[in-house]
């Protein structure tokens, strides 16, 4: 690696240089020797290039079956799967699975091969040269965060984490324009489960794959999905949706208990404290005349008034005492704490509410400057606030017409 | 060959020369010295008729297991002949073939080759059976063909059974072969049955037999070790 030269080296490999894939799911349809129903009926969908389908239900529902068929791991009965508009039965099952990357929640390392050599199976069944091999492997171990070293040893001698990166490292190591992951970390505790997750969207965030997650918890799927399918039991799709779309237009009774009852606090995390309507505050100045306080607490939807300095920033809530005189005394009751930010998102800052043990806190803008109060009772009002009056942040969901659509399993 | 072939009419107890501990059959170390060489020629037999037997039995037992993998059904079938064989009496055996075979070599093979059979069969299917399903799923799910799994996933993985299987079987042919003078096919048995009474005879060609078998076992354990290094790297 000591020369600079960019046409060779891991330096200059890029992480990725595949375009996504769209995948299209067309009336597919699963039925298994011997049974009447069929494990997944008439599923269609489309991916589009670069996203994450979650693929979500009660067990048995058929996840795992609508995901395999993708790679023809499972024969499709009827209907049809396109990648890039092209029909996976035009394809040789084996070359087929070179190109979609797969990771599976038992993960399946070859225990017989060092982690290096595990992550550089495909890559070597399609010919690469050593060095490209080599590169690669080192270039996705740092990807997945695993040290130097990592790649002589051997799965057994990993931890269930360390192993689950692997699974993942070795999934893209063709780079492939989609990948296939099933439950990935469901064998994980959950603390690691939530890192791997967080790791797993930043990586995303890079590469950019069309990613078919599957997993049969909705928490999980609300935090992966750009996308989320509900299957109900029977293979039959129930809602295809954004996260912040199931959560506000469950299409039906399942998938209102699916989601679940605490739907309306999971939706708390989809909004920020700027969405929704604030009390106001009444923010109020050492040395400021009294008369001028009062109409200000008159104002307010709070009574108790915020003692801020010159530039407008929370010092605390003002006494009773400071309010007694000619002018406005800076006798605090107590500090203005916690502070809300208006970018926080509202989950949070219930939590925060929560943990500190009062009622309301002051939020700030940017700079820093009061904004407005949080308080339970706005969070409560907000939560009654029927879903299709409800302002989303633009980042957290995307609102408009095609949510009311997306309500609906799209009939193709 | 002729050497290998040695018919049952010449066990006759030969006569022995030798001071008291020789002419009372004792235990005599100076006897032993003077006459290691009478033992070369039978325990080259012996080796031979282990490594041939032990390695036709794998060709055997490994295409046998194969075809088993792939079909499936094959397995039950193929393991109760095995054990079936097994439980044949090996004086009996190498006399039902003596008159097919003659006595020869060949005839004593073809028995310990079938007892060869009940060890390695098992071992080779168990080997390749126990590969976790899901590592063959990840390995199909990644575009390896059937026979790229089978060489390249289930066959290594299967490495430390077949050798244990090996292992037996060795251990059970170099057992075997010392009743393959039945068949006339010499070994240490002729050795320690030419002249059963004498201990000195019986403790030297018999010795042999255990540390033959000892000797067999080294190889494959080192084998094992070389060829597995993942599993050393799991105890660490
Ligand atoms: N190989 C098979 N042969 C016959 N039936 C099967 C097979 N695999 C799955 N099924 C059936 O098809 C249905 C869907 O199974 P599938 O594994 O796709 O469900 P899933 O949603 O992944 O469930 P889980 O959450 O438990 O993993 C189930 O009723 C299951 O019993
Ligand atoms: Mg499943």
């Amino acid at each position: 690696m000591t020369a600079p030269d960019n046409s060779s080296g891991s330096n200059a490999t890029p992480r990725s240089t595949r375009e996504a894939a769209t995948l299209e799911f067309r009336g597919a349809t699963k039925r298994y020797p011997g049974q009447e129903a069929a494990a997944v009926d008439g599923l269609s969908l489309t991916v589009p290039a670069g996203e994450i389908l979650v693929l979500v239900g009660p067990s048995g529902c058929g996840k795992t079956t609508a995901m395999r068929m993708v790679n023809r791991m499972i024969e499709i009965t009827e209907g049809d799967i396109l990648l890039d508009e092209r029909s996976v039965r035009d394809r040789a099952p084996a070359e087929l699975r070179r190109e979609i990357g797969y990771v599976i929640q038992q993960i399946g390392l070859f225990p017989h091969m060092t982690i290096a050599d595990n992550v550089a199976v495909v890559p070597r069944l399609l010919g690469w040269e050593r060095d490209r091999i080599d590169a690669r492997v080192k270039e996705l171990l740092e990807l997945v965060s695993l040290g130097e070293g990592t790649g002589e040893r051997y799965p057994s001698q990993l931890s269930g984490g360390q192993r689950q990166r692997v699974g993942v490292a070795r999934a893209l190591a063709a780079d492939p324009p989609l990948m296939l992951m099933d439950e990935p970390f469901g064998a994980i505790d959950p603390i690691n489960r939530e890192r791997l997750q967080n790791e797993f969207l930043r990586l995303q965030g890079e590469l950019r794959k069309t990613i078919v997650f599957v997993t049969h918890d909705i928490d999980e799927a609300i935090k992966m999905g750009d996308k989320i399918a509900v299957l109900r039991t029977g293979g039959r799709l129930a809602q295809y949706a954004s996260p912040a779309e199931l959560l506000m237009y469950p299409a039906d009774e399942f998938i209102e208990d699916f989601v679940g009852a605490d739907r309306a606090l999971k939706r708390l995390a989809l909004q920020r404290v700027r969405d929704i309507d604030l009390w106001r505050a009444a923010t109020v100045r050492v040395g400021e005349p009294i008369e001028e306080a009062r109409r200000k607490i008159a104002d307010a939807d709070i009574d108790m008034p915020l003692l801020v300095d010159e530039h407008g920033r929370p010092e605390g809530w003002l006494s009773e005492r400071g309010m007694t005189g000619e002018r406005v005394r800076a006798e605090l009751r107590s500090r203005a704490e916690p502070t809300v930010e208006l970018d926080d998102v509202l989950r949070d800052a219930l939590a925060d509410l929560i943990e500190s043990e009062v009622h309301y806190s002051p939020v700030v803008d940017a700079e820093g400057c009061v904004a407005g109060v949080l308080s339970l009772e706005v969070i409560s009002q907000t939560l009654q606030i029927p879903p299709d009056q409800v302002r989303t942040g633009p980042d957290l969901v995307a609102p408009g017409d095609e949510a009311v659509a997306g309500s609906e399993a799209p009939s193709r | 060959m002729s050497a290998l072939a040695l018919p049952l009419a010449q066990l006759e107890i030969r006569s022995r020369t030798g001071g008291t501990c020789v002419s009372e059959d004792g235990f005599c170390p100076g006897w032993i010295v003077d006459n290691l060489d009478r033992y070369v020629q039978p325990l080259l037999e012996h080796i031979y008729l282990t490594v041939i037997s032990v390695a036709v039995g794998f060709a055997i037992s490994f295409a046998l297991a194969l075809l088993a993998h792939r079909s499936g059904w094959l397995t039950a079938p193929v393991t109760a002949l095995t054990s079936v064989l097994y439980t044949i009496p090996s004086i009996a055996l190498f006399l039902i073939l003596v008159p097919v075979t003659g006595l020869t070599a060949l005839t004593a093979i073809i028995a310990l080759v079938a007892y060869t059979q009940v060890f390695l069969f098992r071992n080779i299917i168990n080997g390749l059976v126990n590969v976790p399903e899901e590592t063959k799923d990840a390995a199909r799910g990644m575009g390896l063909t059937d026979r790229q799994v089978l060489w390249r996933v289930e066959m290594p993985l299967a490495v430390p059974e077949i050798l244990a299987g090996l292992r037996i079987a060795t251990t059970s042919t170099v057992n075997l072969a010392t009743l393959a003078f039945f068949a006339g096919a010499g070994g240490l048995g002729a050795q320690i049955f030419q002249d059963i009474t004498f201990r000195s005879n019986v403790v030297v060609a018999g010795g042999l037999a255990i540390l033959l078998a000892a000797l067999f076992d080294l190889i494959f354990l080192g084998g094992q070790r070389v060829a597995t290094p993942w599993r050393r790297a799991a105890a660490t």
